[in-house]
């Protein structure tokens, strides 16, 4: 089957309908151990995670560690500030390195597009794209499709809005793929200039205007970053906001809300949309630690039964 | 009017026959099995098929069933010496030239440091004639450091052996600066040469803008950066009458811009890589630094387009652009590589297989798009005629190989061919009335007999 997990997971592209329900159904059963007491299982005792951050990282760092720990895996985090990255070492020799403590996985955010593949090259470690620059971060839109799943039932034929600075993200990218995996439809929506030129090409529909966002079932609205405004991608985030935050005002009763954090509180959000009772934010970052959980269990256990977990 | 400047190491001249193979010379028009007799570096006889017999003390090369070409031409090589002699140096980047068919070569000035002074191009030269194996011609910088900001002294460089002028790597980004060198050119002679990007417009991009670096999260050079650098340029030289060069074109646009610049009359000239004509945006999906090159692969419509142009003559040559890079440099995430593609080794042999044996492109035209490229220097182009010097490649369309499977005889490896079946090998290259390549296969076999 194509679609199931191999040795790494690199892309959403990896993955059909049927394997990213595969680790979904894994992850529900992951959520119930994080609901217990003792959270940990002895699924992954002995065995070793890497994790390698060459970006500053609070959320996706800090779950895939608690999702190593709690299948019982030893970790060892490596940051690039301060470390042998910080002195020039090549993506290469640092990989090799650290392949050299016999990793069970490796797990890899970096600034630049196509680095976890690279390393997937490097090392005999099974190697999972904690995000490369702005192309994609799997994990970040299995957590989301866990999350809406939860909510909805079903994806299928559900509109979801992905509003803002398309251009630059790579959870917008991932989702893309992810949510139209899923069946639903996906609309992107942002300034022009922060529209990827042909991003239709991967299956949404693009839009400059808010005005039609009533018809989204979920709107998921993206991180607007400080420095686009040097870019001039948009001239001010005064105005950036005026057109583009997703106020309470927005939100249909019907509608959910997501975003991937962390949070320009009053710039693509206003304050009473991130507390509305609409918003999934924290049960993003809860499903975090049992999706990673599940893609860890998947990659270097991988049984066929479900019930072999706890 | 100076006398062009092209340099080799001196070797013994030819004494060959090569008999009995398919002669195609589009300019002399012959296209027919002959037997090709070299003396003393020159043609010193063209007859009739197996009529002939090897000059005493010469070599025979069997050629039946095989083809004779005039050895091919490249106006645009980076051989990365002085200064970044890891990658390549005038002897190994010259004989990958020579491994591949071609018998002259013109070398891009952005070495380490850039060829902007006459002592770098004197220092050029003289290692030329001690490690080029085909005739090597220089071209100097337009600008000093390649900076875009102050002419270099063109005079002085021509009188140095300079063929041209190119920032090639950068563009002339001032339109000011560019009419004072189209201007200065009345004086010094020398085509200018130009690497056509406007920086504005292409800034921080590492391929084609479009579907697929819409899909990577990778950002893009619009074809625009390009074609309207094109148009502004060619206005600039018909206003000045200054001829230009067109480096390297990628995209259907420039290809408008071109059409009516040469409609209108500006003495222009453009080139294409064998990489643009035959590859396109969708092989950087995979990501690999291969197809990273500036300008970038871009889509299908361009790469045809560009194919006839070529198959038209509103592309006048083909240049390889072989721009090798050690392996360390390729060997990172792909927006951190180094752009370029080496291309000497497998330029025809792409060509061959991708466009004339799918019916895109006549064989006499690519031959005839492959031995142009000298004219816009003022270089010699070859022909296979009496008493011509001789430069003559000997090629075996049937054979085929996978390129990179033996290695590559330049000292980089990052060739966007690698690993791909390619028909149509080089088994012998005469450069400069010298023998400057053959075969392995050919060097200890009775196919190239050694006759007593």
């Amino acid at each position: 089957m194509t679609g199931r997990l191999q040795r790494s997971l690199l892309s959403i592209e990896d993955l059909d309908r049927a394997g990213i329900e595969r680790i979904l159904d894994r992850a529900e059963s992951f959520a119930e151990v994080s609901g217990r007491e003792i959270k940990k299982v002895p699924a992954l005792r002995g065995r070793t995670v890497v994790n390698l951050f060459y970006e500053a990282s609070t959320r996706t760092s800090s779950s895939f560690e608690l999702a190593a720990k709690r299948l019982s895996a030893d970790v060892v985090s490596v940051r690039s500030i301060g470390s042998s990255v910080d002195k020039g070492e090549s993506l290469k020799d640092t990989v090799q390195t650290l392949s050299a403590y016999d990793p069970a996985a490796m797990v890899i955010r970096s600034p630049h597009v196509g680095a976890a593949a690279l390393v997937a090259g490097w090392t005999a470690a099974s190697v999972i794209n904690a995000g490369d620059g702005k192309h994609e971060h799997p994990t970040q839109a299995l957590l989301d499709v866990f999350t809406l799943r939860r909510k909805l039932g079903s994806l299928e034929g559900a509109s979801i809005w992905i509003v803002g600075d398309v251009l630059h993200s790579r959870v917008a990218r991932s989702n893309i793929l992810a949510l139209r995996r899923m069946g639903a439809r996906v609309t992107v929506c942002g300034p022009p200039t922060l529209l990827p030129r042909e991003i239709e090409a991967l299956g949404c529909d693009a839009t400059p205007s808010l005005d039609d966002v009533g018809e989204a079932d979920v709107v998921y609205v993206l991180r607007m970053q400080q420095e686009r405004m040097q870019d001039a991608f948009v001239p001010s985030l005064r105005e950036y906001a005026q057109r583009y935050q997703i106020t309470s005002t927005h939100l249909h009763a019907h509608q959910l809300l997501m975003h991937p954090g962390p949070v320009n509180r009053g710039v693509e959000l206003s304050a009473d949309a991130i507390d509305s009772p609409r918003a999934l934010i924290s049960d993003q970052v809860k499903a975090g630690v049992a999706v990673r959980m599940a893609v860890l269990y998947e990659l270097l256990v991988g049984s066929p039964t479900l019930e072999a977990v706890a | 009017m100076r006398r062009p400047s092209i340099f080799q190491r001196s070797a013994d001249q030819a004494e060959l026959l090569i008999r009995g193979g398919h002669v195609l010379d589009p300019r002399t028009g012959i296209d027919g099995p002959h037997d090709l007799l070299i003396r003393d570096g020159h043609v010193a006889e063209i007859a009739c098929a197996n009529t002939l017999s090897a000059p005493e003390g010469g070599d025979l090369l069997e050629a039946t069933g095989k083809h004779v070409f005039p050895a091919f031409v490249d106006p645009h090589v980076h051989l990365r010496t002085p200064g970044q002699e890891y990658k390549e140096t005038i002897a190994t980047g010259t004989a990958a030239a020579a491994a591949g068919g071609f018998g002259t070569v013109v070398a891009m000035p952005n070495t380490a440091p850039p060829v902007d002074d006459a002592s770098i191009l004197r220092a050029q030269t003289q290692t030329a004639r001690q490690d080029a194996r085909v005739p090597t011609g220089f071209i100097a910088a337009i600008t000093r450091g390649q900076k875009g900001q102050e002419l270099t002294e063109m005079a002085e460089l021509r009188d140095a052996g300079a063929v041209g002028f190119t920032d090639d790597g950068w563009p002339v980004v001032s339109a000011g600066m560019l009419r004072r060198a189209l201007q200065y050119q009345r004086l010094c002679g020398g085509v200018l040469a130009l690497h056509e990007e406007d920086p504005a417009l292409s800034a921080g991009g590492v391929m084609h803008e479009g579907a697929v670096s819409a899909r990577l999260g990778l950002a893009g050079i619009p074809s625009l950066s390009e074609s309207t650098m094109i148009a502004r340029d060619a206005a600039l030289a018909l206003y000045e009458g200054g001829r230009v060069h067109f480096q390297h074109l990628s995209c259907v646009q420039s290809l408008v811009a071109l059409e009516r610049a040469k409609e209108e009359g500006a003495p222009v000239s453009a080139e294409v890589s064998p990489h643009h004509l035959t590859l396109t945006h969708d092989s950087v999906r995979t990501l690999d630094s291969r197809f990273k090159m500036n300008p970038p692969l871009r889509t299908k419509v361009d790469r045809e387009s560009l194919v006839g142009a070529l198959r038209s003559g509103l592309i006048d040559c083909i240049g390889t652009d072989h721009a090798p890079h050690a392996t360390h440099e390729k060997e990172v995430p792909f927006e951190q590589a180094a752009m370029g593609t080496t291309g000497l080794e497998t330029a025809f042999a792409a060509l061959y297989t991708k466009l004339v044996l799918v019916g895109e492109l006549e064989l006499a035209t690519l031959v005839e798009r492959m031995t142009c490229g000298g004219a816009l220097f003022d270089l010699p182009i070859p022909r296979i005629a009496l008493d011509q010097t001789a430069s003559v490649c000997v090629v075996d369309l049937e054979a085929s190989f996978q390129v990179g499977a033996r290695g590559y005889v330049s000292r980089s490896e990052n060739c966007c061919f690698h690993g791909e079946t390619f028909r149509g090998r080089v088994l012998l290259t005469v450069a400069g009335g010298s023998v400057a390549f053959r075969a392995p296969a050919l060097a200890d076999s009775a196919a190239l007999a050694a006759v007593k």
